[in-house]
C-alpha cells in the first residue's frame, strides 16, 4: 500500500465518520426531544429512551474523535494542531473549518458536564445541555461547507433527512400539547 | 386583630411588664441546661424541645433567625408579642447568641408584623431585623433560609436540614420569636419559675390567637397568653364566647385539626389534644359557628392552602387543588357519595409526597373535617344543611 | 440504603418506576409513590443495582441513595 493509498484513506474515513456523526447527533437530538416529553415509546420504556439518547451521542463523540484524528494525520487536510481548539485559523476553508472547531468545543463541553452531571448538579447540567441546540446548526453547517461531498445527491439526502427530522422534533417541543407529564401538565389550580 | 384580651387566667408574662431583673450572661452548656430543665418546647408550631434544637447547633457558631414570619393567616401572636414586648425577643436572640457564639443573628419578621418597636429594641444589640415577604410557606424553616439568603423563599429538599447547612451555608437555628421571648423570661427568672405555670409534661404558658367564623359568637377575639393545661372551654369563656353556638374549634390553626363541641374540656396540651390529631400548635383557636357550613369552611380554607403551595413539588401542585375542588363540590348539599371517597384517596395521595409538610398539614385539616363533621356529610349526601338551615331562621 | 426523592426536582418523569417498580410506582400525574406510603423506602440488597440504575436513569438527578 502507497503512501497516496494511506492518504485517500484516511480522508475516506474522515468523511465517512463526519457524515456518521452528524447522523447520530441528528438522532440524538431527535431522542432528546422525545424523552423530555415524557412518553413511552413501546418497548423500550422512558430509561431506554434515555439510555438510547445517550448512547446514540457516545457513539458519535466517538465517531467525531475518529474523525478529526484521521483528518489530522491526512496532509491533504492541512489540519495543524491549534485547528482542533481554536476556530478559524485553519488553510482548507477556514470559515467552515472553523465550525467544525466550534462544534468540536462546544461537544467536549457537553459532554464532559454530562458524563460529570452528578458533581456539577442538574442546573448546570441543564444549561449546558441547551447548548445542543448550537452544536447541532453549527456541526451542519461545517458538514455542508467543508464536507467535499457536499453537493452530490446521497449527502444532499442525508442533509435533507436530517434537516427534516430536526425541524419536526423542535416544532413538535413548541407544541402546547407537546409534554405529557410533569408540572407542565398541572391541573387547573382552584381560584384564590 | 391585634387586640390585647385582659388576663383573668392570670397570666400576663410575654405581656405585660417585663421583670426588673437583668439578662444573665450564659455559656452553651449552662443555657442547654437550663431550658432542658424548664422543659421548654417551640411556640411556632412543631413544638420541638427547644434544648435539642440549641445542641444541634452548638458549637458551629452557627447563624441564629428568630422566625416572625407568621404566615398563618389565623394567627395574630407574633404581631402582637413584637409590639408589645419586641424588647423580650431581642433578649432571647442576644441570650443564644453569646451562648453559641453566634456569627450572625438575625430576626426574621414577616409582612403582618410591625417592624418599628423591635428595631427600636434591638438597636443596642447585635440583632439584624429583616423585613421578608410573606405567604403561608414563606416560615417553613428552609423556605425561611432560602429568603435570607437572597433566593426565593421556598422549602428546600430536607436531606440537608438547617443546622447542617442553612444561612450563608452555615449551620442555622430558626426560633419562633416566642420561644425566644419564654426563653429571656427563663433565663430572668429560673427553670422553676416556668414551672409554675402549666402541667408538669406541658410547661410554662402559650399565646392563643382566639377568633370566629361569625363576628358575635366570640365578643373579645385576639390574642391571650394562657398556661398550657388549662381546659379549652376556660379559653373560650375568657374571650367572651357565646358556647351554645359552637359548631366546632379548629385548634392549631389551617394545618390543625378540629375539637367538636362535646370535647370542649379538653386541656390545651400537646397529649391531650392528640387524639383528635391537632396539637397546640401556633396557638390558633377558632371558632367555628353553627350558622357556618363546616364543609363550605373547609373547602375555602383547603382551597386556599392549595394557592399557596409553593409549586414545586409535583404531587402538591397536583394533589391540593384537586382535593380542595372535591371538598367545595361535596359543600354543596346533594353531592354525590362518591366524593367522599376520593377525599379519602387524594389525602393518602399527598401525604408525605414533598418537600416540606404543607401538603401532610392540609391533608391532616381535611381528615379531621371529614371525621369531626361527619354527621353533616351525611346531611349533605342527603341534601340537607344545617347550618343553612339555622342560617336562614336567623334573618 | 434507603430510597429519596428530592420532590422539588421531580418532574414526574417516570424512569425510576420502570426500573424499580418494587419500590415505585406513578401517580395520576406521573409521580413516584413510594411502597408502604414511606417517604424513604429501604432498599432490599437483591435491588441495589436496579435502584442504582434508577438514580442514573432520572434526567434532574431527583433520585438518590441514602445511607
Amino acid at each position: 500500500m502507497t503512501l497516496s493509498d494511506l492518504d485517500d484513506a484516511l480522508w475516506a474515513l474522515g468523511r465517512g465518520t463526519g457524515v456518521v456523526a452528524l447522523l447520530m447527533f441528528t438522532t440524538t437530538l431527535v431522542l432528546g426531544i422525545v424523552s423530555r416529553s415524557g412518553r413511552q415509546v413501546a418497548g423500550l420504556g422512558r430509561f431506554g429512551l434515555a439510555e438510547l439518547h445517550r448512547t446514540a451521542a457516545l457513539t458519535g463523540v466517538g465517531l467525531v474523535a475518529v474523525h478529526v484524528t484521521s483528518l489530522f494525520l491526512d496532509p491533504y487536510a492541512q489540519l495543524k494542531l491549534v485547528d482542533l481548539a481554536v476556530p478559524f485559523l485553519g488553510s482548507y476553508r477556514p470559515l467552515f473549518l472553523g465550525f467544525g472547531t466550534l462544534a468540536v468545543d462546544l461537544l467536549l463541553v457537553i459532554t464532559a458536564v454530562s458524563l460529570l452531571r452528578n458533581r456539577v448538579g442538574p442546573r448546570v447540567f441543564k444549561a449546558v445541555h441547551w447548548l445542543t441546540y448550537v452544536l447541532w446548526p453549527v456541526a451542519l453547517v461545517h458538514a455542508l461547507g467543508n464536507g467535499t461531498d457536499a453537493g452530490s445527491l446521497w449527502m444532499d439526502a442525508v442533509a435533507v433527512f436530517c434537516c427534516g427530522a430536526v425541524l419536526a422534533a423542535v416544532s413538535w417541543r413548541l407544541l402546547p400539547s407537546y409534554a405529557e407529564r410533569g408540572r407542565t401538565r398541572v391541573a387547573r389550580v382552584v381560584a384564590r | 386583630m391585634t387586640q390585647l384580651l385582659q388576663a383573668p387566667l392570670g397570666t400576663n408574662r410575654l405581656l405585660g411588664a417585663a421583670p426588673d431583673l437583668p439578662l444573665p450572661h450564659l455559656e452553651a452548656g449552662g443555657l442547654i441546661a437550663l431550658v432542658e430543665q424548664a422543659g421548654l418546647t417551640g411556640r411556632g408550631g412543631a413544638g420541638f424541645p427547644t434544648a435539642r434544637k440549641l445542641a444541634s447547633v452548638a458549637g458551629k457558631a452557627p447563624g441564629i433567625v428568630g422566625n416572625a414570619t407568621e404566615g398563618e393567616p389565623l394567627s395574630s401572636k407574633d404581631a402582637v408579642l413584637l409590639s408589645r414586648s419586641p424588647g423580650l425577643v431581642v433578649d432571647g436572640l442576644s441570650l443564644i447568641g453569646s451562648a453559641l457564639g453566634a456569627r450572625r443573628v438575625l430576626l426574621a419578621v414577616g409582612p403582618g408584623v410591625p417592624t418599628g418597636p423591635v428595631r427600636q429594641a434591638a438597636v443596642n444589640s447585635r440583632v439584624d431585623v429583616l423585613a421578608l415577604t410573606g405567604g403561608f410557606v414563606a416560615g417553613q424553616e428552609s423556605a425561611l433560609v432560602n429568603q435570607i439568603n437572597g433566593r426565593s423563599g421556598v422549602p428546600s429538599d430536607g436531606l440537608v436540614p438547617v443546622f447542617r447547612r442553612g444561612v450563608d451555608a452555615h449551620p442555622t437555628l430558626v426560633v419562633n420569636a416566642e420561644t425566644l421571648a419564654q426563653l429571656a423570661l427563663i433565663a430572668r427568672c429560673g427553670a422553676d419559675w416556668f414551672r409554675r405555670l402549666g402541667t408538669p409534661a406541658d410547661p410554662g404558658t402559650f399565646l392563643v390567637s382566639i377568633s370566629a367564623s361569625r363576628p358575635a359568637t366570640v365578643a373579645h377575639p385576639g390574642v391571650l397568653e394562657v398556661p398550657r393545661g388549662t381546659p379549652l372551654r376556660a379559653v373560650l369563656t375568657a374571650a367572651g364566647t357565646d358556647l351554645d353556638r359552637v359548631a366546632g374549634v379548629l385548634v392549631g390553626g389551617y394545618h390543625g385539626a378540629w375539637v367538636p363541641p362535646s370535647e370542649i374540656d379538653t386541656l390545651l396540651t400537646t397529649a391531650d389534644l392528640a387524639r383528635f390529631d391537632a396539637g397546640p400548635g401556633a396557638g390558633v383557636i377558632h371558632v367555628l359557628d353553627r350558622g357556618n357550613c363546616p364543609l363550605e369552611m373547609s373547602g375555602s380554607v383547603a382551597a386556599y392552602l392549595a394557592g399557596q403551595s409553593a409549586r414545586q413539588c409535583g404531587p402538591c401542585v397536583n394533589g391540593l387543588p384537586r382535593m380542595a375542588q372535591t371538598l367545595q363540590r361535596l359543600a354543596v348539599p346533594g353531592a354525590s357519595p362518591g366524593l367522599v371517597a376520593e377525599v379519602v384517596r387524594l389525602r393518602g395521595l399527598v401525604h408525605s409526597r414533598g418537600a416540606c409538610s404543607h401538603p401532610d398539614g392540609t391533608a391532616r385539616f381535611v381528615a379531621s373535617t371529614m371525621r369531626v363533621f361527619a354527621d353533616h356529610v351525611e346531611d349533605h349526601l342527603r341534601g340537607d344543611c344545617d347550618a343553612r338551615a339555622r342560617r336562614l331562621d336567623q334573618v | 440504603m434507603r430510597v429519596h426523592v428530592d420532590w422539588t426536582r421531580c418532574d414526574g418523569h417516570g424512569a425510576c418506576a420502570e426500573l424499580l417498580p418494587e419500590l415505585l410506582t406513578t401517580d395520576d400525574w406521573g409521580f413516584p409513590i413510594l411502597t408502604g406510603g414511606q417517604r424513604e423506602p429501604d432498599v432490599p440488597a437483591a435491588l441495589e443495582r436496579h435502584a442504582r440504575r434508577a438514580v442514573k436513569a432520572c434526567p434532574v438527578q431527583a433520585l438518590r441513595l441514602v445511607d
